[in-house]
C-alpha cells in the first residue's frame, strides 16, 4: 500500500508540477469557448458573396422599392431583358430577376425567373424567396386595401412552457421549467459531454504514452523488481486520474468565475444577442434582459449538487475503462507508433462514437438512442453527463453507474494481465492473438 | 547457509525453454559470475530470483527461505536494460527508488547523500536525468541498486557503456561491498571481467547449467597441463628434439606434461643439460577459453 502511494504521488506530482499542465488547465476553458465559438461560426456560416441584381418588375408590384441586404444589392430597370443584357458593360450586374405580374391579386403562386451565369445557392434562393414574398404580400395588402396592423395582430407568438404533471415537483425546482430550460440543458450537457470526452481521451493517451516511455526507457525492469506490475499500473492510473480530477476541480471553480467576470465586464455577449434577435424575429433589448435573467435563473436552478458528483463518478469510471485499456496497449507495443495505431483503434472508435451520440443526445435527450447509449458502459461516460442536465430518471443514472463501475473493474483486471506480460516483452509484436495469450496466461 | 540456493529451477516461455533444470548454491559474501552467451537464460534466471517472474518448477531459497514478496527489498538489482525517468531530478529520483525499497525519507536522504559524495556527484542533485551522460546515469543507477543495503546485489552487465576510469571505480566499489559482507551476482558474457572480479562462477548455456565452481577449481579442472619455461642462453639441440616440447618462442618454451611431478622431472632434466632457467610456470586456461570450449561442445 505504501509503495502504491509512492507511485501515485510521483505520477501525480510529476505531471501537476509541469508548465504544460498549468497552461492547459488555465487555458483549457478559454480553448473550449473558442472551440465552441468556431464550431458555431462554421455551422452558422453564410455565404459572404454579394450579388448585384437587376429587377425587371413587369407588374410594378414592388413600387421600385427594395431594401438592400448583406448579400443582395437591388436595382430596378424598366427596360427589356435584352436591353439590360446589352448594357452589362456599362452597368454591370450579377443576375436579372424577372417578376411577371400576378394575373389576379388572389393568386397564390408566382414563378419568377433568375437569370445568371452562376448557380444560386440554397441560402441565397431561400433569402430571395422570403424577400420577394414579403414584398408581394405588401402589394396584396395595398391592392385589397387591408389594414396591415390588423393583419399583424393576427399573428400570435406562442411560447411552450414545460410544467411537471405533479404540481409539488415545481416547488422543489423553485423556478420550474421554462422555455430556456432545454436550451440551458443542452448547453450544459454538451459542454459536460465534450469536457468528458476531452478528459478521458487526453488522460488515457497520457497513460499510454507514459507506459510506452517506461518500457522503452527500461526503467520498468528496475521498478517491477521492487513493486508488483499491478501496483505500478494502478499507481499510474490513479495518479494520472488525480491529475484529471484536479483539472475538473480547477475548472469547476474557474469557469463560473470567468462567466461571472465576463458578464460584469462586457455585459451580455452582444454577438449572441444579435443572433437570437435574428432567429426569433422580434426581440428587443428588454426581451434580451429578461432572457438573461432567465438563463441566470436556470443556471442556478440546475441541480449542481447532483450534476457535479455524477460528473466526477462518470469521469472516474470512464477514465478507468479507457485508460486501463490504453495502459494495456502501451505495454504491448514499444516505441513503434505505427503498431500503436492499429491497437489503439479499437479503443478510440467507441470514444469518438460516444462523442457523436452525445451531440445527438443533447438534441433529443430522451430518445432511445440517447437512453441506451447513456447506459452502455463504453458510451455512458460521455453520453450520460450530457443527459444529466435534462433530469433523467434516477434508475437510469444508477444502472449506468453500476454497469460502468463493473466494466471499469473488468477492464482494469484484463489490462493488468496484459500489462504484466507486455512490459517485459521486448522486440515482440503485440498482436491481438499474442495479447489474448497474455490475458489467459497463468502467473 | 548459502545466501541463495537455486534448486532444479525450470522456466518455459511459450515455445522455448529459457531455464532448464538449473541448480546451484551461492555462498554468502562471494562474488559469483553468472556467465553465458547471449540468450542463454541468464536474464530469465535473474528475473526469477528478483521475483519479477516465477519458476514453473523447482524452488529458490533466499537466506534459507523460499522466495516471497518480502525478499525483493533485500535484493539490489541493476538490470542490463536499465533506464531512469528522464525528466526527474537525480536527487528526487534516487529518493523515490530508495523509498520504494522501504527506506524512510530521512534515511534515504542521508544514505544517498553519502553515496553521492563518494561518487563525487553531489552537485548533480538538482540536475535532470536527461542532462547526464550515459556513464553518469550508470552511476546513479548503481547508487539506486545499493542504497538500501541489500543482502544480495545482482548486476547484469554492469560495465557496459562505462569508460575505463568509471569501470575501475565500479570494480573497486563492488570489491568493497563484498568485503562488507554483501553477496554479489555478476552476470556477463565478458570473461576477462569475470576473472578479475569473481571468485565463483556458474556457466549457463541454452538454459542449462553446464559448469559450477570457484574460478581456481574450474581452471584446475579444465587445464591442459601445459608449462612454460623461460631460459637464458642457447637452447641445446637435444632439448629441441624432445617430444614434450610444443612451442619455442624467443627465450621461452612450452611443454606438455601429465602432472606437475612429471613437469618437475622434465625441468630437472633440462637443468642437467646446463640450461639456464629463469622462470617456470603452469599455463592455466583463461575462462574465455573454457567458456568457448564448453559452449561449442554443448552446441554440438
Amino acid at each position: 500500500m505504501n509503495k502504491l502511494w509512492l507511485i501515485i504521488k510521483r505520477e501525480y506530482l510529476s505531471r501537476v508540477k509541469t508548465k504544460s499542465f498549468i497552461l492547459t488547465t488555465l487555458l483549457g476553458p478559454i480553448i473550449m469557448v473558442v472551440f465552441i465559438a468556431i464550431v458555431g461560426l462554421i455551422f452558422g456560416y453564410e455565404s459572404d458573396e454579394t450579388r448585384e441584381i437587376v429587377i425587371i418588375d413587369r407588374g410594378d408590384m414592388l413600387e421600385h422599392k427594395m431594401k438592400d441586404t448583406e448579400s443582395f444589392f437591388f436595382r430596378f430597370s424598366d427596360k427589356d431583358y435584352a436591353d439590360v443584357v446589352a448594357e452589362k458593360e456599362q452597368k454591370p450586374f450579377d443576375a436579372i430577376l424577372i417578376i411577371p405580374p400576378l394575373k389576379e391579386v388572389a393568386d397564390r403562386k408566382l414563378t419568377i425567373d433568375y437569370h445568371s451565369e452562376d448557380q444560386l445557392d440554397i441560402d441565397g434562393m431561400l433569402a430571395l424567396q422570403n424577400i420577394i414574398r414579403d414584398k408581394i404580400r405588401d402589394y396584396k395588402i395595398r391592392e385589397l386595401s387591408l389594414d396591415s396592423e390588423q393583419l399583424d395582430n393576427l399573428r400570435t407568438s406562442i411560447t411552450v412552457n414545460p410544467e411537471p404533471l405533479d404540481p409539488d415537483d415545481e416547488e422543489e425546482g423553485e423556478t420550474g421549467a421554462t422555455p430556456i430550460t432545454s436550451m440551458v440543458g443542452a448547453i450544459i450537457g454538451g459542454s459536460m459531454g465534450f469536457v468528458m470526452y476531452f478528459l478521458v481521451f487526453i488522460n488515457g493517451m497520457m497513460v499510454m504514452r507514459s507506459v510506452m516511455e517506461e518500457k522503452t526507457n527500461r526503467i520498468v525492469e528496475v521498478m517491477i523488481s521492487t513493486v508488483k506490475p499491478f501496483q505500478l499500473m494502478m499507481g499510474k492510473l490513479i495518479g494520472v486520474g488525480g491529475v484529471g480530477l484536479t483539472q475538473i476541480l480547477i475548472w469547476a471553480i474557474l469557469i463560473p468565475l470567468i462567466v461571472v467576470g465576463a458578464n460584469l465586464i462586457f455585459g451580455f455577449d452582444t454577438g449572441q444577442a444579435v443572433d437570437l434577435s435574428e432567429a426569433s424575429g422580434e426581440l428587443n433589448t428588454e426581451d434580451l434582459e429578461i432572457m438573461m435573467a432567465q438563463v441566470t435563473a436556470e443556471l442556478s436552478a440546475v441541480n449542481w449538487w447532483l450534476l457535479v458528483p455524477c460528473f466526477v463518478i462518470f469521469f472516474l469510471g470512464g477514465y478507468l475503462v479507457y485508460s486501463s485499456l490504453f495502459a494495456a496497449v502501451g505495454s504491448a507495443i514499444g516505441d513503434d507508433m505505427a503498431e500503436s495505431q492499429a491497437l489503439t483503434m479499437p479503443i478510440t472508435i467507441p470514444v469518438i462514437l460516444a462523442l457523436y451520440i452525445m451531440f445527438a443526445a443533447i438534441r433529443a435527450p430522451n430518445s432511445s438512442l440517447a437512453v441506451w447509449s447513456s447506459i452502455f458502459p463504453l458510451f455512458s461516460p460521455i453520453v450520460m453527463p450530457a443527459r444529466l442536465a435534462f433530469d433523467p430518471p434516477a434508475w437510469q443514472i444508477l444502472l449506468s453507474i453500476v454497469l460502468l463501475l463493473a466494466t471499469a473493474w473488468g477492464c482494469v483486471w484484463v489490462s493488468a494481465r496484459i500489462y504484466r506480460t507486455g512490459i517485459l516483452m521486448y522486440g515482440k509484436k503485440g498482436t491481438f492473438k499474442e495479447i489474448w495469450k497474455w490475458v489467459r496466461a497463468k502467473q | 547457509m548459502p545466501i541463495l540456493s537455486i534448486q532444479n529451477v525450470t522456466k518455459r516461455y511459450q515455445n522455448h525453454l529459457a531455464v532448464d533444470d538449473v541448480s546451484f548454491d551461492m555462498p554468502r559474501g562471494t562474488i559469483l559470475g553468472l556467465l553465458g552467451p547471449n540468450g542463454a537464460g541468464k536474464t530469465s534466471l535473474i528475473r526469477i530470483i528478483t521475483t519479477i517472474t516465477q519458476a514453473d518448477s523447482g524452488q529458490v531459497l533466499f537466506d534459507g527461505e523460499p522466495l516471497s514478496s518480502y525478499h525483493p527489498g533485500q535484493i539490489g538489482y541493476l538490470p542490463e536494460e536499465r533506464g531512469l525517468y528522464k525528466k526527474m531530478k537525480v536527487g528526487e529520483h534516487l529518493i523515490y527508488l530508495a523509498m520504494l525499497k522501504g527506506l524512510s525519507l530521512t534515511e534515504a536522504k542521508s544514505r544517498i547523500d553519502h553515496w553521492m559524495q563518494r561518487f563525487e556527484m553531489t552537485d548533480w542533485w538538482e540536475k535532470k536525468v536527461n542532462e547526464l551522460s550515459k556513464g553518469m546515469q550508470q552511476k546513479v543507477q548503481f547508487v539506486s541498486t545499493i542504497v538500501h543495503d541489500p543482502k544480495l546485489i545482482i548486476l547484469d552487465e554492469p560495465f557496459s557503456g562505462l569508460d575505463p576510469l568509471n569501470t575501475k571505480l565500479m570494480k573497486e566499489e563492488i570489491a568493497l561491498l563484498q568485503q562488507k559482507g554483501m553477496s554479489v551476482i555478476f552476470s556477463t558474457h565478458r570473461m576477462e571481467q569475470v576473472e578479475e572480479v569473481c571468485k565463483e562462477i556458474v556457466l549457463i548455456n541454452k538454459g542449462k547449467n553446464i559448469l559450477t565452481g570457484s574460478v581456481a577449481e574450474v581452471k584446475e579442472t579444465y587445464k591442459d597441463n601445459i608449462f612454460k619455461i623461460n631460459y637464458a642462453g642457447e637452447l641445446p639441440e637435444s632439448v629441441r628434439q624432445l617430444e614434450q616440447v610444443q612451442n619455442i618462442n624467443g627465450q621461452s618454451l612450452t611443454f606438455r606434461s601429465d602432472s606437475i611431478h612429471d613437469a618437475n622431472h622434465f625441468m630437472k632434466n633440462l637443468m642437467n643439460q646446463d640450461m639456464m632457467i629463469t622462470g617456470f610456470a603452469e599455463i592455466l586456461p583463461t575462462l574465455n577459453e573454457i567458456f568457448i570450449k564448453q559452449v561449442t561442445t554443448t552446441h554440438e
